[in-house]
């Protein structure tokens, strides 16, 4: 039995959600018997941990500073092993640009993008080339941050008038936005457990929804099908491009690859990868691990075990 | 101590969502939701909430009044209490109502736990599913998840610096009457609105009622702020100028005294209260016994006048200095209303700037606000803001402020670039007066129903 440092809430725009998340790991941490220390993260972090002298850390944290490799960072320092990712594929994974360059030379379909700063606005003139970039992806274009986790700031623009407003938005998450070809098609994610692919979820919105903050975490919103009923042939090439993808970016432990079949050609289209994927009850990795005849107390034993078999940091 | 029994895990959202009412599905929690909870942290200058400032309130009155009721009314205060609420409550009651004008038979009211509850019991009363109600646009964010709840369709009919157009309301109900629709009720807070901050204007309160009467149409009249009037002469309210036949009245004590007695009440004809004290009854049985004698003795020591006076002083300066802060910090582009009483200012920023959005920038600067389509049920509103100045000292409503036109200023900024329209200090067109000769409320640029889904992202 361990005593579990479970890291959650902190600052980022998805707390709500990170305290579902780690609330649900520590009442299976309990049943598995073992020690919960909870930590809401915040400045006493370094002291709570040093306090707490956990065997592991299970980070149950999802957006900025959690999933962007700043708390791995710390406890790389620390000497605390702790579940998912390490600080290098955490600091990709999170960057929408990086992945989506990555997965460009590697050969994995993505939708065609451009990546802007906000300084080639403002220094460079970048605007004069959005008819260019218009003209190349055809509208509707999606216009996102790079490293918001969740759907929020994700705008679609119809028409050329609708873009400098959803930089705008965009640009209210981050320092760095991309302009992406929208593909038309269904909404699938691929949970990735220890490298191996679980059972292909697929998000259905009700009403013609776009497929947003609120329905992804709202029981009712969206259906969840589990596993998506997709040809066997289609089924098995999404599962192997999530599993590139998650190995391209050196994930570890778990992540979640989000992707969108198109229904122009057929292909699926790897959108982002998730280091954290949630965990709450209606998150979509702990369907997929059930659908596989993992339960949710297995799964994070599991991660558990990934996580303290890992050559310990160097302290 | 003793582990709680473990719970399930396997299968958590089937087992759980085949349970849900079909009303729980419209009640979602929004991706603002996720970010107020972060306006709670200790180092946000939170502009969003609706607070009253309680920490004036003297705890030697408040002592006084516990006091006396553990020596004279322990265990009655202790008791379950009838569910229309104890006559001497009701007493003070109306002796607030008649600071307003008003005359009310204590028979005509009920005591509720607050008065959301009011809100919540009216749309129990009346509303089946698909049933419309009519509200304001914007509309009391905290009205928008009960109508959800009930599933009624929601109108909203616009408003200006005179508080709603009536003469859409009529062109409105016309159309319903066309469509084989008559609305259960209308549900307006005429006074100091919220979250818009403007007031109906005399003339269009007595049209209203006029509309009222020969519809036969039932309006919820809310009026938590009517006291709280900073300058300007008092308005008749729809109850007086109705004499309760078609004016339902909701009153509260929670920003004249305190919210968190929970304690609100409801006026309403004999037929409807009725069925109103059996949908309490089934809710919450009655009102807490407790907070009702608290208010009795605090009204028996004869000074709740004085103190809603000091509240009125507080406010009017915090008003002033968010006016100031507004003139000094927001871009030229930005409009705001300028209320006469109340707890609230609305915003409304260019187009192009979504609130939502804005907020989540805001937060980084430690300071938050409600964005306007919070207030809306039709998609509307993502340009506008809900900013309150009741809950914050005058420093930290400055700070706000500045904080808040900083990140505007930016965005209005990285647009211009954008858009290669860089835009210079425009002139701020001058505040306009109203017939009413309400001190200067501009004509709100509240968004049309046209609007809606033109943007990117509308949704």
């Amino acid at each position: 039995m361990s005593r579990v440092a479970v890291l959650k809430g902190g600052r980022s725009l998805e707390r709500q959600v990170s305290l579902r998340s780690g609330a649900r790991v520590e009442d299976a941490l309990a049943r598995l018997g073992h020690e919960v220390v909870s930590v809401d993260v915040g400045l006493d972090l370094i002291r709570r941990l040093r306090e707490a002298e956990p065997d592991v850390a299970f980070v149950a944290l999802h957006g900025r500073d959690g999933e962007d490799g700043t708390v791995q960072e710390l406890l790389e320092i620390l000497g605390v092993p702790y579940t998912g990712s390490g600080v290098l594929a955490c600091v990709c994974a999170m960057d929408k640009v990086l992945t989506k360059h990555l997965m460009v030379d590697a050969g994995i379909p993505t939708p065609e993008f451009f990546a802007f700063s906000e300084t080639a606005f403002r220094d460079l003139g970048a605007a004069e080339a959005l008819p260019a970039i218009e003209e190349r992806l055809s509208f509707p274009i999606v216009v996102k941050p790079s490293s918001q986790g969740s759907a929020l700031g994700v705008k679609f623009a119809a028409t050329a008038a609708d873009v400098p407003a959803a930089l705008v938005s965009a640009f209210s998450y981050d320092s760095k936005v991309l302009l992406e070809r929208h593909v038309a098609g269904r909404e699938l994610a691929v949970s990735v457990l220890d490298g191996e692919p679980l059972p292909v979820v697929e998000a259905v919105p009700r009403d013609d929804h776009f497929y947003d903050f609120e329905s992804r975490y709202d029981i009712g919103a969206t259906d969840f099908v589990c596993p998506a009923q997709l040809p066997v042939g289609v089924a098995e090439s999404v599962r192997e491009i999530a599993v590139s993808t998650y190995r391209l970016l050196g994930l570890a432990g778990f992540g979640r690859v989000d992707l969108m079949l198109d229904s122009a050609d057929g292909e699926p289209y790897v959108l982002e990868a998730n280091p954290i994927p949630g965990l709450t009850d209606t998150s979509l990795l702990p369907q997929a691990a059930d659908a596989a005849g993992i339960g949710f107390d297995s799964l994070v034993e599991r991660l558990l075990e990934l996580a303290e078999a890992r050559p310990a940091p160097a302290n | 101590m003793a582990k709680p029994p473990p719970r399930s895990t396997s299968r958590d959202l089937a087992r759980y969502a085949g349970l849900f009412a079909s009303r729980t599905r419209v009640m979602t929690s929004s991706a603002m939701r996720d970010l107020m909870a972060i306006t709670a942290r200790p180092e946000v200058i939170s502009l969003a909430g609706g607070l009253p400032d309680t920490s004036s309130f003297p705890p030697e009155t408040f002592a006084a009044v516990t006091n006396r009721i553990a020596a004279e009314s322990c265990a009655r205060a202790l008791q379950y209490g009838p569910t229309e609420g104890l006559e001497e409550t009701k007493a003070c009651i109306a002796e607030v109502m008649a600071a307003e004008g008003m005359r009310a038979d204590p028979e005509d009211v009920v005591i509720t736990t607050g008065g959301q509850q009011v809100i919540d019991l009216v749309c129990k009363t009346l509303i089946d599913p698909g049933d419309v109600i009519i509200a304001e646009a914007p509309t009391y964010p905290g009205a928008v998840p009960t109508f959800s709840s009930y599933q009624a369709e929601v109108v909203q009919i616009d408003m200006d610096g005179e508080g709603m157009r009536v003469d859409l309301l009529e062109e409105t109900l016309d159309r319903l009457d066309g469509e084989g629709r008559r609305p259960k009720f209308v549900y307006t807070v005429p006074s100091f609105q919220n979250p818009a901050g403007v007031t109906l204007s005399g003339a269009r309160r007595r049209r209203l009622v006029e509309v009222a009467r020969e519809r036969e149409l039932l309006i919820l009249e809310d009026n938590p702020y009517g006291l709280l009037r900073y300058e300007g002469e008092p308005l008749p309210t729809l109850y007086s100028l109705d004499g309760g036949v078609y004016v339902m009245y909701l009153g509260t004590f929670s920003k004249i005294l305190s919210p968190g007695i929970r304690l609100g009440w409801v006026v309403a004809p004999p037929p409807v209260l009725e069925k109103i004290k059996v949908g309490k009854q089934a809710a919450d049985l009655c009102t807490s016994t407790l907070s009702q004698l608290m208010v009795q003795a605090y009204f028996e020591q004869g000074h709740w006048g004085d103190y809603v006076d000091s509240l009125t002083e507080l406010y009017r300066r915090r008003r002033d200095t968010m006016l100031d802060a507004l003139a000094e910090h927001f871009p030229p582009q930005a409009e705001w209303t300028r209320p006469a009483g109340g707890l609230f200012i609305w915003a409304t920023l260019p187009d192009f700037i979504d609130t939502t959005d804005l907020l989540a920038r805001a937060l980084r600067e430690n300071v938050a606000f409600v964005p306007g389509s919070a207030a809306y049920l039709d998609g509307r509103g993502h340009s506008s803001m809900r900013l309150n100045f009741s809950g914050s000292n005058e420093d930290d409503i400055r700070e706000g402020i500045r904080r808040v036109g900083k990140v505007i200023e930016e965005q209005v900024a990285l647009f211009g670039t954008l858009t290669g329209t860089a835009q210079g200090p425009a002139q701020r067109p001058e505040a306009e007066a109203t017939a009413d000769g309400e001190s200067g409320a501009r004509v709100l640029p509240m968004p049309r129903r046209g609007d809606a889904g033109r943007r990117a992202g509308g949704q």
